[in-house]
């Protein structure tokens, strides 16, 4: 095949891939867009197969199986709420792929690559390896098998510099030099950057989770280019550049979902004390809140939702956590069925990834058209008989927009507190992430359900069934 | 020098589209956006393809065969978890049709 087939075809699969992503503009395109995207790459992979001559066919093909059969054993399995935590580990295995064909480019062709080649797989190396340790750590974080919480290390920043700069040299000692000396050079930039990543990604956590993973998807994005820079694959090239530009979106977004800078979350710059000091004087409401037992809560709240005529559910990560977004589904529907107008509203950073929410409440069979994001949405409360708060804390804590100095102020939040009243099912009464008392709880508009909120539910749910069980209804 | 134009022009038109594609995507499926481009990241398999286009050694066979595995992971892992997350978005009016596919 000649060279201008090929940039043709090159290009018919860049197109392909463009138009997988366009389809990502309603949920009913995104499976197709999906499938399209795996078709570009799946005819990406046949063109290069083809217009080189494979040596150890065998090897490449017993690869390709383990790799794949592993991959998909493991996305079968995985559950909605494990989502984020198998999107970084598998952010962790391209990074780990981006830095082995760097790391073999620059070794074996070290004397034919260009300036450009040579810079571009340093790159590919070090962000490749970077990103396979700070996903990782991620992925750990995110399956709750190490602690959630930023690790800030002494002199953090300091050892980050040290680090950047001894792995700069050590690429540079590695390029001037010939002979034997690179392999063992590169293969000590790449501890070094693997020990980079590691500390980038420590001191991230909880809330911020959602930033750190997307800046992954961007950095395995941008090693993906930069191996694209060095094989000269215009191919790679373009998909890693789409990849990064991707990635670099939903950070912009996250952080201006949280009103936090990308540089104060990337330095774990606290919206988060680990030890929360709780405001020695704590402003007091005009009107002191009622005091109920569960049993008295629990029937006003039964009272309300009978006579609601509209509802928004805020849903949060700690509804997941319960287990509770089926009987939340069940809730959903049966409140329509009582001719009530039932909406969710969804903060953008619920969930430990950008739209995990959405995700979750896909799953217990919530019709995406009742998902409201947070400016569509905002206006409405005020207009709304009750808002049921399940599992949300940070997301609905007036003190946000009301309080200076504090660590969640000037986050948007949705405006639960206007509305005529708010059912809180929530564990506890314990503050959320950013460890702020939640000044929602303290209205005299507000009936507090703590605990379980599956069980909670379950029993609104239960008082509003008129018969023992709806057709469809399983969980 | 004209292949460091080509090479960064192809980068910066990428970056460029794909920025302009993105941000038209509803922050609804940001999930399953993110969890597609990763899929797509692994194309850095080809590079570990092309490794294998040069007789070499038993280490570099094995690095190469590192590469692949990881990247192959990557590509159809995330293709497969998309698809199953992008088939989960419904409204009532289909949903009766897929219940089989709840709480997978």
């Amino acid at each position: 095949m000649d060279n201008t087939m090929t940039l043709i075809l090159e290009l018919a699969i860049i197109a392909l891939l463009i138009v997988g992503i366009t389809l990502f503009r309603t949920p009913r395109g995104a499976r197709w867009g999906n499938l399209t995207a795996a078709a570009a790459l799946l005819a990406a992979i046949v063109l290069v197969a083809s217009t080189h001559r494979i040596v150890d066919v065998s090897w490449l093909v017993a690869a390709l199986l383990i790799g794949g059969a592993v991959g998909i054993v493991v996305a079968v399995r995985v559950t909605m709420i494990q989502i984020p935590a198998m999107v970084a580990f598998q952010h962790g295995a391209g990074g780990v792929a981006a830095c082995t064909v760097a790391l073999v480019e620059l070794t074996r062709s070290g004397a034919e690559l260009t300036p450009l080649g040579e810079v571009s797989g340093y790159l590919g190396l070090v962000i490749g390896a970077a990103t396979f340790s700070g996903s990782m750590l991620a992925s750990a974080k995110l399956a709750a098998k190490i602690k959630q919480t930023p690790t800030i290390l002494p002199k953090h920043n300091f050892a980050l510099l040290i680090l950047l700069a001894a792995i700069a040299g050590l690429c540079l000692t590695a390029s001037a030099s010939t002979g034997s000396g690179p392999i063992a050079l590169l293969i000590v930039a790449l501890a070094a950057s693997v020990l980079l990543g590691w500390l980038f990604a420590i001191r991230i956590g909880g809330a911020d989770m959602p930033v750190l993973i997307s800046f992954l998807n961007a950095t395995a994005g941008l090693a993906a280019a930069f191996c694209g820079i060095v094989i000269k694959n215009q191919l790679l090239i373009a998909c890693g550049a789409t990849v990064a530009a991707s990635g670099s979106i939903l950070t912009a977004v996250m952080c201006k979902a949280m009103n936090r800078s990308f540089v104060k979350v990337l330095s774990g710059n606290k919206s988060v004390p680990t030890s929360v000091t709780r405001p020695a004087a704590p402003e007091r409401p005009a009107v002191p809140r009622v005091v109920r037992t569960f049993a008295e809560s629990m029937t006003e709240a039964k009272r309300l939702l009978h006579e609601a005529g509209s509802v928004i559910i805020v849903p949060g990560y700690g509804m997941a956590l319960a287990k509770a977004q089926f009987k939340v589904a069940d809730l959903s529907q049966r409140l329509m069925q009582m001719g009530k107008k039932v909406s969710f509203a969804i903060h953008p950073v619920a969930g430990r990834m950008p739209g995990h929410m959405n995700v979750l409440l896909a799953e217990a069979d919530v019709d995406y058209e009742l998902l409201r994001e947070m400016d569509d949405v905002n206006g409405e409360f005020a207009a709304t008989d009750v808002v049921l708060v399940i599992g949300a804390c940070d997301v609905v804590n007036p003190a946000a927009i009301m309080k200076a100095d504090t660590p969640i102020s000037g986050m948007p939040i949705l405006n639960a507190h206007e509305a005529k009243h708010v059912l809180v099912f929530n564990l506890d009464e314990r503050p959320g992430y950013s460890g702020v008392p939640n000044s929602l709880y303290d209205e005299p508009s507000t009936i507090l359900l703590f605990g379980d909120a599956g069980k909670t539910i379950g029993e609104v749910l239960a008082s509003l069934e008129p018969t023992p069980r709806l057709e469809g209804v399983n969980v | 020098m004209s292949d460091l134009i080509l090479m960064l022009s192809v980068f910066a038109v990428a970056f460029g589209v794909g920025y302009l594609l993105i941000s038209r995507v509803p922050p609804l499926l940001h999930t399953p956006l993110m969890s597609m481009t990763n899929a797509v990241s692994a194309v850095t398999i080809l590079g570990a393809i092309l490794l294998f286009t040069i007789p070499s050694g038993a280490g570099y066979k094995i690095v190469g065969m590192l590469a692949l595995m990881t990247a192959a992971f990557n590509l159809i892992g995330g293709f497969v978890i998309t698809d199953r997350m992008t088939r989960l978005f419904k409204t009532q009016q289909d949903s009766h049709l897929k219940s089989e596919d709840r709480g997978m």
